[in-house]
């Protein structure tokens, strides 16, 4: 993917671009707000990673210039302002995703790597499936091999998320803020924990388990013997 | 001139010079009106003496003739002190009288001549002039009787009314002074000293205070005031002393922890290392979550984020918590049971109300187990008057009456549960959230266990929205 990072902080810019071509990414980085905008505009990117502070023009106003524009990339924005009303700014200004500074980067990665087939035509798809696993966005129901999986409301949105983002990292908090709409961390494990079960009722009885652990980022849906 | 910009720029000097100028002003009026009076009154007496004199003379004359009115007005005119008494011929020359010589035209025109006109009598002391005003009038035969009044008296009456009305401001000058002097120089010693004070304070000795003399007046009640104010300060920066003292604490035990992983990971290879670096990335992110905790409690109760509050369905909130949290506490082996009454509306903000309601969650399922008894944990919503209260019940050890207090605190936490994991900042902020949505935070014992208890006001029902 090419990503444009928009980061005032050369060691962190540095840091994050080194880690994202590890990652088999092409990253680009502009320094200051005038630079990234006028990058973007000139270059197709998949991602904009945005920080929110920024010399010369701030990450918000870099945003909204874009979308102004009619550029729908999607953008995550950085930022050290955690709460809940800067994040509802700044998602309010164009973003797509907003994460706290200081980040783990297997969060970034995973959050960018969502976010870039975000606006893909397949979203739209009534059925998805993962291997065996079949889900019906119109009827809400869940097959597995022809087998009827009954879930919880809470359960099935879980599902849904996961096989949306199939084959790439979800994280512990992006499953709050997607499933649940919260942006805190709860002290205990509970997101495993509901994991746990929707891994009992999709994969305990039948043969491949489809719903993984990555260790230290999160989970990942996927079909181990792709067609 | 230092000196006297100084002193002019004291409120109770500038006052001083204000009340004596605005006294003088009224003084001065005060004197000219009654003299201008007191002179009618007087010009009034002479006009009715003259009057009745003339109307007594004429009788005379038509009685006794110009011979007997020639002998009384001689007789008039010797007594001390006396009118002015001229029968004058229709020439004009005296005939007789104690008046040696007079302005021709008074006498030359019958009636009165208030203008005050100089005339010179015949008196011990050598002729001397005076100023007088009188009264002519003419007698069957042409001849003239002018019968006047010597304005001496008046005129000494002036004199003193004058020297009275210098004497007077003359005082009020000076009372004024010394009010100035006393009032403005002890302002300014007060003044000087509450500055010498705060200087003080400013230079690093918290303890001193204001000085209060106890007399009560505006200073005293000042000083007092910002006193009160000082302690106060105190006692929050005692405080914010203590909170950062526990975070240097606080964050210096993981700290040394991470220092000490990392520098096991730099001998250490292979999965060994691995598996350091991991467990230094974990240590990290909690030092990270106790300021993200530290941070989002002070901004919580700044209140700054008030201004997010909105219509919010509290019982979705709670029944949302209630499920995120079942499966872990049904895993850790704990009954969960709800009753939450639906439908309870209040102004609030979804996220902090949440998160709060999780840190109750979290520390019933950290805290909330004993040896003896059920493992057991309810959720319970319901309404009291005015409020949503919700009520989160464990059956593990609870917490003592005299510590109920002390657990809101940031950093609080108590013997039991030292060796747990936590950041002692989770009830802080349930209280920091109850605070901010005007509610409050209390505990009770469950007997056995702990209650924690959140009350949240309902939102008013706005009139004509109907239901």
């Amino acid at each position: 993917m090419r990503i444009l990072i928009i980061e005032d902080d050369r060691e962190a810019a540095a840091y994050l671009s080194r880690a994202l071509q590890e990652s088999g990414h092409g990253p680009d980085h502009a320094a200051d707000g005038e630079a990234g905008l006028h990058m973007a505009r000139n270059a197709r990117y998949d991602v904009l990673i945005v920080d929110r502070m920024l010399p010369k023009l701030d990450g918000l106003s870099v945003l909204k210039a874009l979308r102004a524009d009619g550029n729908e990339t999607p953008a995550l924005i950085l930022s050290a302002l955690g709460q809940v009303d800067d994040r509802v700014e700044g998602l309010r200004s164009g973003g797509d995703d907003y994460l706290a500074k200081p980040y783990a980067f297997t969060e970034l990665l995973a959050r960018i790597e969502v976010l870039a087939r975000r606006r893909r035509p397949e979203d739209a798809e009534t059925v998805v499936r993962v291997g065996d696993l079949e889900l019906d966005r119109l009827a809400h129901s869940v097959k597995r091999g022809g087998t009827n999986i009954l879930l919880q409301p809470r359960e099935y949105r879980l599902l849904e998320y996961l096989m949306r983002n199939a084959g790439k990292v979800v994280t512990r908090t992006m499953l709050l803020e997607e499933v649940w709409d919260y942006h805190f961390d709860p002290q205990t494990n509970v997101i495993d924990v509901h994991i746990s079960r929707l891994r009992s009722k999709i994969d305990r009885d039948f043969g491949e388990p489809l719903l993984q652990t990555v260790r230290g980022a999160g989970y990942m849906l996927r079909n181990p013997m792709p067609a | 001139m230092q000196r006297l910009r100084t002193i002019l720029s004291i409120t109770a000097v500038r006052l001083s010079i204000v009340y004596t100028l605005v006294f003088g002003f009224v003084a001065v009026v005060i004197v000219l009106y009654m003299t201008g009076a007191t002179a009618n009154l007087l010009r009034r007496q002479i006009r009715e003496s003259i009057n009745i004199e003339m109307v007594q003379l004429d009788r005379i004359y038509a009685q006794s003739g110009i011979n007997g009115l020639i002998r009384q007005l001689e007789r008039r005119a010797a007594a001390p002190g006396a009118n002015l008494y001229v029968i004058a011929a229709p020439t004009g020359s005296i005939i007789a009288g104690n008046v040696d010589e007079i302005e021709t035209e008074v006498l030359g025109r019958i009636g009165w001549t208030f203008r005050p006109f100089e005339y010179s009598r015949f008196s011990a002391d050598g002729q001397s002039r005076h100023a007088a005003v009188a009264r002519v009038s003419e007698l069957p035969n042409g001849m003239r009787i002018l019968v006047g009044r010597d304005l001496g008296e008046p005129e000494k009456f002036r004199s003193l009314v004058a020297r009275a009305l210098i004497l007077s401001i003359g005082a009020m000058l000076l009372v004024g002074l010394l009010t100035w002097v006393l009032v403005g120089r002890r302002a300014l010693k007060r003044v000087e000293l509450v500055s010498q004070s705060t200087n003080r304070i400013l230079s690093g000795e918290r303890h001193v205070r204001l000085p209060v003399t106890g007399s009560g007046d505006e200073f005293d009640r000042l000083s007092s005031g910002l006193n009160s104010m000082l302690d106060r300060i105190g006692l929050l920066d005692e405080g914010l002393r203590q909170v950062s003292d526990n975070i240097a604490h606080d964050l210096k035990t993981p700290l040394t922890r991470l220092r000490n992983k990392a520098d096991a990971a730099m001998i250490a290879s292979g999965a060994n290392q691995q598996q350091a670096l991991q467990e230094i990335i974990a240590d990290t992110d909690q030092i990270i979550r106790t300021f993200n905790a530290l941070l989002m409690i002070s901004r919580v109760e700044s209140g700054s984020s008030a201004a997010e509050l909105s219509s919010e369905d509290f019982s979705a909130i709670i029944l949302d918590v209630a499920e995120l949290y079942e499966p872990v506490a049904e895993e850790e082996g704990f009954v969960f049971e709800t009753s939450i009454e639906p439908g309870l509306k209040v102004r609030g903000n979804r996220e902090l109300l949440a998160q709060a309601v999780s840190n109750l969650a979290d520390n019933a399922i950290k805290y909330g187990r004993s040896d003896n008894n059920l493992a057991r944990i309810s959720f319970t919503l319901g309404r009291e008057g005015e409020h949503a209260v919700l009520s989160i019940a464990d059956a593990g050890p609870g917490i003592p009456a005299q510590d109920r207090q002390k657990v809101t605190e940031r950093f609080a936490r108590l013997e039991q549960s030292r060796s747990r994991p936590g950041n002692g900042l989770g009830l802080s902020l349930v209280a920091a959230v109850a605070q901010l949505h005007s509610g409050m935070l209390e505990f009770a014992d469950n007997e056995p266990g702990l209650k924690a208890i959140l009350r949240i006001p309902l939102e008013k029902k706005i009139r004509g929205a109907g239901e």
